[in-house]
């Protein structure tokens, strides 16, 4: 069965829409396959716009990975905007993929990368256009695999209705695997259909089915327990960790957008996971133990990538990346490197302290300087123990003393609001720290002309992190907070005027948080919101509260149960959380003890320079810290004097 | 922040290069503003030993003639970029239509002579077609519209809306004969219009020709047009138009 392109179609409707040249493709690196000449077949999604999802690394690499193989096809899809989402309605047209523009429901899997749970709404849309029923039970043979992967997934029950499987953790490996047992079913001519699948699927004891789970729940509307409703399938899905980083350079071949999107750098990973210990930190939690790529390695990437590409910036990326165990050579070695060409090197700067300083005074030798973004978190040292941001004020003070006297004008601090414990006290300090900023800056700059940015994000307690039992504030009380803020920064007229002040709203972050920490029941209001109209929720002009507010109000009380219960509430040591049937490795033990310690303000330290506190994480998936020194410095490349000749 | 600044200045411009460049298929979607951003990576992809302007962010010495507007192909877009090495042109075209993406291609690229290539550009060729309408109906109202000598168009501009002739600058406007060839797959009917628009203020863009057609003949297409630019330069006495980047060629050597 061949597929037709529904380009034809497609192309009467583009005139009519805004930004058209993000759905038509034809982006370097972009693979086009013959469709009959492959088996297994994957649309990649990211279920938001295309500016934001085509940079999106974890998509790249799998849609490459994939593409490696020669029986396999993979293409990609993105959320459409709803003036496009309305004329493919109003005359037929699918959800395609921007590759080769082929309908969605034709592929055997659709692959959906969620970071962030406000992308369900965009789910519900793309399923929809593409003619793939809503509930995953309504869904026939001729339908794909929709599968979760992304952060979220580590929590995918609120979409458990919606989708076939998930899958936690590091994908390289997860889709080829995936894809091995897709091919020997059709070989074998899709024995036992759908189901059959599914089970071979579920059964690798790492790719959580939900169908194959019930829920039970008390009268109190606490979850009793989640249970396998069949005996072949396991008690726990476990999640998946790629080891040897060094061996999945990816992306080699990076995308190169005609369209403008957020980012337009080559990006390399230089490490995954993060032991610090930021009790807020989900990514930090669940990506553990921290792998690094070597300095070779990414020197390489970085070569490749650019000529490749032809991109002139390039992002150290990780969750961390002054913590690499060669940062220090690696910056002055890619300095050396790109001295004298219009690469621009930049390092997305969080730790507070000078060391930080001097690798960015390193990559910024050649000419164009980036911004320094710190990230103390918390404004008290109280708070800060309490989220193991182990910063103090003289810490940030002399880092940021640094930063104007070696010449920058601007930095960046970014802080959360609605932490655990937090008092208005601990928020007004930050507007007090910023004060002290300036006037430290403004003495080491010996000039008045210096700003520093204060940025707020709203606290969204997470599952797999230490904070997964803390209540929530409610959202009045945080605008309420940022208002005082506000005011405690404009106090002293002549500093509040070197003082930028961005927040966003409580209320987006307390419907992440339901989405986060939400359990089967919360679908039902994911779908409410979407047949309400509800899209692209992680945009500002999108996003309605009341919606959310108003569909919670309907569809949960038959459950008894409502938003503050899954939101404001604070949850006991005993209650089985909907997540703890997925298995990050992290022993539960270990993060309630984290979760008292960050009550008694009492810090952990990270495993790579202290002994082993016993998350859990490295004997329970059999990994290990993979971390250097290599003692392998990057070497001098040789200039290219020639024009690169098509071979 | 003395010592960010660039040490040396930029290399100068020893050789300027014109090329002629098109969109082609889907990439006619690509933006004026999206080409130029693949077009200098693609100008880092080949290696291509482009010149910078000076100061803090410096920029590689590219400037563009008349854009077609988003969504509508084109066999003749011109540009010029100014290099710090001498290049074989040819190689130039090869090495830069390799580096961007099908359907961006690099057509014709010579060594600059004298004069400005927007002085030789007054006129400009486009295929206009019009799905789903029959050429009889088409043919009709190019005749009414020929028959005037003033059709007043509105369009949107920065300025707001605003009223001006789209009849004047039209030199040739014709119902192509198509000898069987429907562009659509399913056979429906598509009228094909060939047009010859001299460049003026404000500047007359074939929808502007199409409005023309609505208010002269009651024309309605029911589905948006496909246009191409099939050419663009200096409008000749007998109505052809000659490729602006003939002048800059050396003349053909005989035999």
């Amino acid at each position: 069965m061949s597929v037709r392109s529904v380009f034809p179609q497609l192309e009467q409707l583009l005139p009519r829409v805004s930004k058209p040249i993000q759905y038509v493709g034809g982006e370097l690196g972009a693979v086009v396959k013959d469709w009959d000449a492959t088996t297994v077949r994957w649309a990649l999604m990211y279920p938001d716009a295309y500016e934001v999802g085509l940079p999106n690394q974890g998509v790249q690499i799998l849609y490459e990975v994939l593409n490696e193989q020669a029986d396999v096809l993979a293409e990609r899809t993105y959320a459409v905007w709803p003036d496009l989402e309305a004329l493919m309605k109003e005359h037929g047209v699918p959800q395609f993929t921007v590759d080769a523009h082929r309908p969605v429901r034709a592929f055997d899997v659709l692959g959906l990368s969620f970071a962030t749970e406000l992308g369900y709404t965009n789910m519900f849309s793309a399923l929809d256009l593409a003619g793939i029923p809503i509930d995953s039970a309504d869904r026939g043979d001729d339908d794909p695999i929709v599968l979760a992967g992304g952060h979220a997934s580590f929590n995918p029950e609120p979409i458990a209705d919606f989708i076939d499987a998930a899958v936690l953790g590091d994908g390289e490996e997860a889709v080829l695997e995936i894809t091995g047992i897709i091919r020997e079913w059709k070989a074998e001519g899709r024995p036992g259909g759908r189901d059959e699948l599914l089970l071979r699927l579920a059964r690798t004891e790492s790719i959580y089915v939900p169908r194959f789970y019930d829920v039970d729940y008390l009268p109190d509307g606490r979850i009793q327990r989640v249970v396998p409703n069949r005996p072949d399938v396991p008690f726990r899905v476990a999640k998946r960790t790629t080891m040897d980083l060094d061996a999945w350079p990816y992306p080699k071949k990076p995308l190169v957008p005609l369209a403008e999107t957020v980012h337009e750098r080559y990006a390399v990973e230089i490490f995954r996971g993060c032991t610090r210990g930021c009790r807020f930190c989900q990514a930090g939690m669940i990506t553990r133990p921290v792998r690094e790529r070597s300095i070779t390695t990414v020197g390489q990437m970085i070569k490749d990538g650019l000529e490749y590409s032809g991109f002139t910036e390039v992002g150290l990326l990780s969750l961390s990346s002054a913590d690499h165990s060669e940062i220090g050579d690696m910056c002055s070695g890619l300095a050396e490197q790109y001295s004298g060409t219009n690469v621009s090197l930049s390092l997305p700067s969080t730790r507070v302290d000078a060391f930080n300083i001097d690798l960015a005074q390193e990559l910024s030798k050649n000419g164009r300087r980036t911004g320094l973004t710190f990230a103390p978190e918390g404004g008290s040292e109280r708070i800060r123990k309490v989220i193991n941001k182990m910063v103090t004020e003289e810490d940030l003070i002399r880092t940021v003393v640094t930063a104007y006297s070696n010449g920058w004008r601007q930095v960046k601090l970014y802080f959360m609001c609605g932490l655990p414990t937090e008092t208005d006290e601990d928020v007004l300090q930050i507007g007090r720290m910023a004060h002290e900023v300036i006037k430290a800056g403004r003495i080491a700059a010996n000039s008045k002309d210096i700003r520093c940015t204060v940025s707020i994000g709203g606290f969204v307690p997470k599952p797999h992190t230490p904070f997964q039992w803390a209540p929530m504030e409610r959202p009045e009380v945080i605008d309420a907070r940022l208002q005082m803020l506000k005011q405690e920064i404009n106090s002293d007229r002549s500093l509040g005027r070197a003082i930028g002040y961005r927040y966003h709203d409580g209320e987006p972050s307390l419907i992440e948080g339901l989405l986060s920490r939400g359990d089967r029941r919360v679908g039902t209001v994911i779908r409410r919101v979407w047949e309400k109209g509800g899209r692209f929720d992680g945009w500002s002009e999108h996003f309605s509260y009341a919606r959310w507010v108003e569909s919670c109000a309907e569809v949960l009380p038959q459950f008894g149960v409502d938003l503050d219960w899954f939101t404001t509430r604070e949850r006991e040591q005993s209650e089985v959380l909907p997540w703890d049937h997925l298995d990050s490795g992290l022993d539960k033990d270990w993060l309630w003890q984290d979760w008292q310690d960050s009550l008694t303000e009492y810090e952990q330290d990270d495993c790579r320079w202290t002994p082993c506190f016993d998350c859990g994480v490295c004997p329970s998936m059999d990994t290990e810290i993979q971390i250097g020194p290599t003692g392998k410095k990057l070497l001098p490349l040789t200039p290219v004097t020639s024009m690169r000749m098509p071979v | 922040m003395a010592k960010n600044q660039p040490v040396g200045g930029q290399a100068p411009v020893v050789q300027r290069i014109r090329i002629r460049y098109a969109k082609r298929g889907p990439l006619r979607f690509t933006s004026h503003r999206d080409f130029a951003r693949a077009f200098e990576r693609g100008l880092q992809r080949a290696g291509v030993p482009i010149a910078y302007s000076q100061g803090f962010t410096p920029h590689p010495k590219i400037s563009y003639a008349s854009a077609a507007p988003t969504g509508v192909g084109s066999e003749a877009e011109y540009l010029e970029i100014g290099l710090q090495r001498e290049v074989d042109p040819a190689d130039l075209r090869i090495a830069l239509d390799a580096a961007l993406s099908p359907g961006l291609d690099i057509v014709d690229a010579v060594v600059a002579g004298t004069g400005s290539l927007a002085d030789r550009i007054d006129a400009s060729h486009w295929l206009v077609e019009l799905p789903s309408v029959d050429p009889a109906d088409a043919a009709a109202a190019v005749k009414a519209f020929t028959e005037l000598d003033e059709v007043l168009v509105e369009r949107m501009t920065k300025q707001g809306r605003r009223s001006f002739d789209a009849r004047q600058a039209v030199t040739s406007i014709a119902v192509v004969e198509q000898s069987g060839r429907p562009s659509e797959a399913d056979g429906a009917p598509c009228a094909i219009i060939d047009l010859v628009v001299r460049l003026v203020t404000p500047a007359v863009r074939p929808d502007d020709v199409l409005s023309g057609l609505r208010v002269a003949a009651g024309l309605e297409p029911p589905v948006p047009a496909r246009v191409t630019r099939l050419a663009q330069g200096t409008l000749t006495a007998q109505g052809e138009i000659v490729d602006p980047l003939d002048a800059d060629r050396e003349p053909a050597l005989p035999g």
